[in-house]
C-alpha cells in the first residue's frame, strides 16, 4: 500500500553538546550555510512530506469525491470525522479490533524483542565467556538476512506445530531483533563503564541486582531506542502475517487494510478506498506519535559512542 | 468469483509468494483418511451427517456467502460454518497450496475461481464429488461452468456463479460523439478511432494487460490454445481464434486506443464514472461492482451483447467465475459436500442472487423473474436477458492449463512487454506460450507445442 508511509524521518541535528569542551569546539568551526544542501535537504523533505499530505487530505473525502476531485487539494465537502466514523463501524467494527491485535503484537512481539536485546547486549558486552566470538558473528550475520527471506521456512515449520493461525505465530518470530541485540550490545560497551560494576560487586551487589539498579538506568535512552525499531518493525510487519494468519479476527492494521483495498477488486466487492485513507491515516497516527515523544532518545540513542568524551 | 486479476506489479511479496506457488504447484500430497474415497455416499447418510453437526471451515471471498452462512445454520443447527476470508484469487491460492504443502491447516472448503481448478484437481487437493453423485447436477448449470467443474471424469466442484461477457457501454459517452454501439470487433476498432480522435483524453476501454480478459477473448474467438488431456497438455497461441484476437487487439495497442489503467484500481473506477473509460467487455457479475464502486454514473451505462468476430454470430464466453471445491484433506467431507449443496445448488443461490451475484444455475437463467428485472442502473434496463443469452452462446470446447494460476502469473513478463514496448502481442503470445510449457514440462508434464 503505497498510502502507508513510513513516519517522515527527520533531519538528524547533532545532539546538544554534552560538555564544555564540545560546545567550545562547535562554535569554534560553526558549519558554514550552504544553498544547494539546503534545497537539497528541501526536496528530500518535500518527498516525505508530499504523500503525507496526499493521506491527509483524502482522508477527507467520501467515496465519491476521491474520484471526482484532483488529488492534491480539499474536495469542498469535509467528510473526515464521517470517514473515521465509518472506519471504526464498518464490518462491525473490525477495525478496532485489528488495531487491538497489533497493540497485542507490538507489545508482546516488539516488547519481547527488546527485553531480549537488552539482555543479551548486556551479557555480551559485560561478560566474558567461552564462544562469545562465535556468538557475535552469529548475530552480525543474521542482521544481513532479510526476515522475509525466513517467513516461508518459517511457516512450514509452525505449520508442523500447529501454531499457524494463531497469534503466537506473529510474536515468536517478532521476538527475535538481531540487530536490536547488536545495538544494545554497542551501547552496553559503550555506557556502562567496567568500574562501576566492579564496584557493585565489592559492595556485594549480586549481579541481578547490580544489572536491574545500576545498568538499566544507564542504559535507558539505548533500550528506548531498540523499543522504536521493534515497535516499528512489528507495527508495519506485513508479510510475516500474511503468510500465518488467515482468519481475519487475527488480522493486525497492516492486512486488514489491505483486505479492505481487495475489496474493489473482486466481483461484487464494495470499494471501500476512503475507508482504506483514512485507516491508513488512523494506522500510522501512534507511530508518529511514539516519534515525536521519544524523539530525543532516538536522538541520542543514534548517536551512541560516535563521541568519545 | 473472478474477477481477481493478474496483479501487473509485483511487489516484493508477491514476488515471494509466485516463488512460493511455483514451488508447490501440481505437488500432491493427499493426507486423506483412507475411508474417504470409499464407495457412494447416499441422501440419507448426508442428511445424517448433518444433522449430527459439527463445524467446517470455509474459505471464500464472495460477499454474498455471509447470508448463505447465516440460513444454512438456521436450517442445520448443529453445523457450525467457520467463514474465513483468506485472501482474494491469488493470494488465497497461495495460502492453500502452502496449507496443502505443510498437511496442515486447510480449510474444508475453499472457492476457486474456474481458471483455477486445474491446478487444484490435478494437484490431487481437492476431492472428486461423483461419490455424491454430484454428477446428476450436470443439467441444473449452464455449460461453461458445468465444464469447468467436470475434469478427468470427476466432478472437483459446484458452480457457485458464473460470467458470461458481455459489452457495457456508457451511452453517454456514445450519445455525446454520436458512436454506434458495435457489433462486430471492426466496428469496436472504428468506434474507438472516432472516440479517441474527437476527445484525447477518452478512450474506447482500459487494457494494461489482463490474462483472464486475453484468455476469456480468444475463446470467445474460438482458439482453443490449451489443450489438457490427463497429464498431456499442449499450448499454441498459434490457432486461428488466437490469432482474430492478436490481429485486432493489435490495432488498439499500436494506435494507443485502449487506456494504459489497470483494472480494479482507483483510477479504474474513476475512469468508468467520468466518461474516459466508454465501455468494458467483462463479465456478468459486473454490475454489482459498477453500481457500489462508480455509484456517480448511475443511469450512463447500458449492457450490450458482446461485439463478434463474424458479423451475425452470437458467440460468448465466460469471464471469471468461481466455484466451491471440498478440500481432501478434510475429515468433514459429508458437512463439507452438504454445505456446498446449500449454497450451489440449493435455497443459497436465491441468496447469493438476490445479493447482486450472477447464477450459474440453468433454472435462473431461465426465470422469468430473473430475466425481466429492470436494474435501475442501467436505466431501467433488463440486463439479465443480455447476460443468459451470452450464458448459452458461451463456445464449448474451452481448457484451461492445469497450471493456468502460474501461468497467469507470468502473463506480464511476456504478453504484458506488448503493451508497453514495441512487441506484437503475436510474439508476446508466443513467449508466454514457451513460458507456460516449460513450465509444464518442468512439473513433469508431457508438453506439446
Amino acid at each position: 500500500m503505497s498510502t502507508v508511509t513510513d513516519a517522515p524521518t527527520r533531519p538528524r541535528t547533532p545532539s546538544a553538546p554534552a560538555s564544555r569542551t564540545a560546545r567550545l569546539r562547535r562554535s569554534a568551526d560553526r558549519p558554514r550555510r550552504s544553498l544547494p544542501l539546503t534545497l537539497l535537504t528541501g526536496l528530500v523533505l518535500l518527498y516525505t512530506l508530499v504523500p503525507l499530505a496526499w493521506l491527509v487530505i483524502s482522508a477527507t473525502k467520501t467515496e465519491k469525491t476521491l474520484l471526482d476531485s484532483p488529488g492534491m487539494w480539499f474536495s469542498g465537502h469535509f467528510a473526515l470525522w464521517d470517514n473515521i466514523r465509518q472506519t471504526l463501524t464498518y464490518n462491525d467494527g473490525i477495525f478496532g479490533r485489528w488495531l487491538l491485535n497489533t497493540l497485542l503484537y507490538v507489545v508482546l512481539g516488539a516488547g519481547g524483542a527488546t527485553f531480549l536485546a537488552v539482555l543479551g547486549g548486556y551479557g555480551l558486552a559485560k561478560f566474558d565467556f567461552r564462544g562469545k566470538k562465535t556468538v557475535l558473528a552469529v548475530v552480525m550475520g543474521a542482521v544481513a538476512v532479510p526476515a522475509t527471506a525466513l517467513a516461508v521456512p518459517t511457516f512450514l515449520m509452525f505449520s508442523k506445530m500447529g501454531l499457524t493461525n494463531t497469534p503466537w505465530a506473529v510474536i515468536i518470530p517478532s521476538l527475535i531483533s538481531p540487530f536490536g541485540l547488536y545495538l544494545m550490545w554497542v551501547f552496553a560497551t559503550e555506557s556502562i563503564p567496567g568500574e562501576l560494576l566492579e564496584a557493585a560487586r565489592v559492595d556485594g551487589s549480586s549481579e541481578l541486582r547490580t544489572f536491574f539498579q545500576i545498568s538499566l538506568p544507564l542504559l535507558a535512552p539505548g533500550i528506548v531506542t531498540v523499543l522504536l525499531f521493534t515497535t516499528v518493525a512489528t507495527w508495519n510487519n506485513y508479510f510475516l502475517p500474511l503468510i500465518m494468519i488467515k482468519d481475519p479476527d487475527w488480522y493486525p492494521l497492516t492486512l486488514g487494510l489491505n483486505a479492505w483495498n481487495d475489496q474493489a477488486a473482486t466481483a461484487g466487492g464494495e470499494p471501500v478506498f476512503n475507508l482504506v485513507i483514512t485507516g491508513s491515516l488512523l494506522t500510522i497516527l501512534p507511530l508518529i506519535a511514539a516519534f515525536l515523544l521519544l524523539q530525543r532518545y532516538w536522538q541520542s540513542g543514534l548517536s551512541a559512542g560516535s563521541v568519545k568524551e | 468469483m473472478r474477477t481477481k486479476v493478474v496483479r501487473h506489479t509485483l511487489r516484493g511479496a508477491g514476488l515471494v509468494c509466485a516463488a512460493a506457488l511455483a514451488l508447490t504447484a501440481c505437488s500432491s500430497n493427499s493426507s486423506s483418511d483412507s475411508g474417504s474415497d470409499g464407495g457412494a455416499v447416499s441422501a440419507s447418510a448426508l442428511d445424517a451427517a448433518l444433522n449430527k453437526g459439527g463445524t467446517i471451515t470455509v474459505w471464500a471471498w464472495e460477499p454474498t456467502l455471509k447470508k448463505v452462512v447465516t440460513d444454512f445454520e438456521a436450517k442445520y443447527p448443529k453445523v457450525h460454518v467457520n467463514l474465513v476470508n483468506a485472501g482474494t484469487g491469488d493470494k488465497q491460492y497461495t495460502a492453500l497450496q502452502n496449507a496443502v504443502q505443510a498437511g496442515r491447516g486447510a480449510p474444508d472448503v475453499a472457492q476457486i475461481e474456474y481458471y483455477a481448478l486445474g491446478q487444484f484437481a490435478l494437484g490431487k487437493s481437492l476431492q472428486d464429488l461423483s461419490k455424491y453423485g454430484a454428477s446428476s447436477l450436470s443439467k441444473q448449470y449452464s455449460p461453461g461452468p458445468w465444464n469447468s467443474v467436470s475434469l478427468n471424469g470427476g466432478v472437483y466442484a459446484l458452480p457457485m456463479d458464473s460470467g458470461p461477457m458481455a459489452l457495457f457501454y456508457n451511452k453517454k459517452v456514445f450519445d455525446k460523439y454520436k458512436l454506434k454501439v458495435p457489433t462486430t470487433w471492426d466496428e469496436y476498432v472504428s468506434d474507438a478511432q472516432k472516440l479517441h480522435a474527437a476527445n484525447p483524453k477518452a478512450y474506447i476501454t482500459n487494457d494494461a494487460g489482463d490474462a483472464g480478459f486475453t484468455t476469456s477473448m480468444i475463446w470467445q474467438a474460438g482458439g482453443h490454445p490449451y489443450t489438457v488431456n490427463g497429464t498431456k497438455v499442449s499450448v499454441d497461441f498459434g490457432d486461428a481464434g488466437s490469432k482474430k484476437f492478436a490481429g485486432t487487439w493489435q490495432k488498439l495497442l499500436s494506435d494507443k486506443l485502449v487506456a494504459p489503467i489497470t483494472s480494479w484500481s482507483d483510477q479504474w473506477y474513476k475512469g468508468l464514472g467520468d466518461g474516459t473509460i466508454a465501455t468494458l467487455a467483462i463479465g456478468a457479475w459486473m454490475p454489482a461492482n459498477l453500481s457500489s464502486g462508480v455509484p456517480s454514473a448511475s443511469g450512463d451505462w447500458r449492457v450490450a451483447p458482446l461485439p463478434q468476430w463474424q458479423k451475425g454470430q452470437t458467440a460468448s464466453s465466460e469471464n471469471g467465475g468461481s466455484s466451491l471445491a471440498v478440500m481432501k484433506s478434510s475429515t468433514k467431507q459429508d458437512l463439507a459436500y452438504g454445505f456446498l449443496k446449500f449454497a450451489n445448488a440449493g435455497a443459497g443461490v436465491q441468496d447469493r442472487i438476490k445479493g447482486g451475484a450472477f447464477p450459474a444455475t440453468v433454472a435462473d437463467l431461465n426465470s422469468p423473474t430473473f430475466l425481466n428485472t429492470p436494474f435501475p442502473y442501467f436505466g431501467g434496463q433488463k440486463a439479465n436477458q443480455v447476460f443468459s443469452a451470452s450464458a448459452k452462446n458461451a463456445v464449448t470446447g474451452w481448457q484451461y492449463l492445469p497450471f493456468q494460476v502460474y501461468a497467469n502469473s507470468i502473463f506480464n513478463d511476456t504478453v504484458g512487454k506488448a503493451y508497453v514496448s514495441k512487441t506484437t502481442l503475436s510474439s508476446g503470445l508466443k513467449s508466454w506460450q514457451d513460458a507456460s510449457v516449460k513450465y509444464g514440462s518442468e512439473q513433469g508434464f508431457t508438453t506439446g507445442k
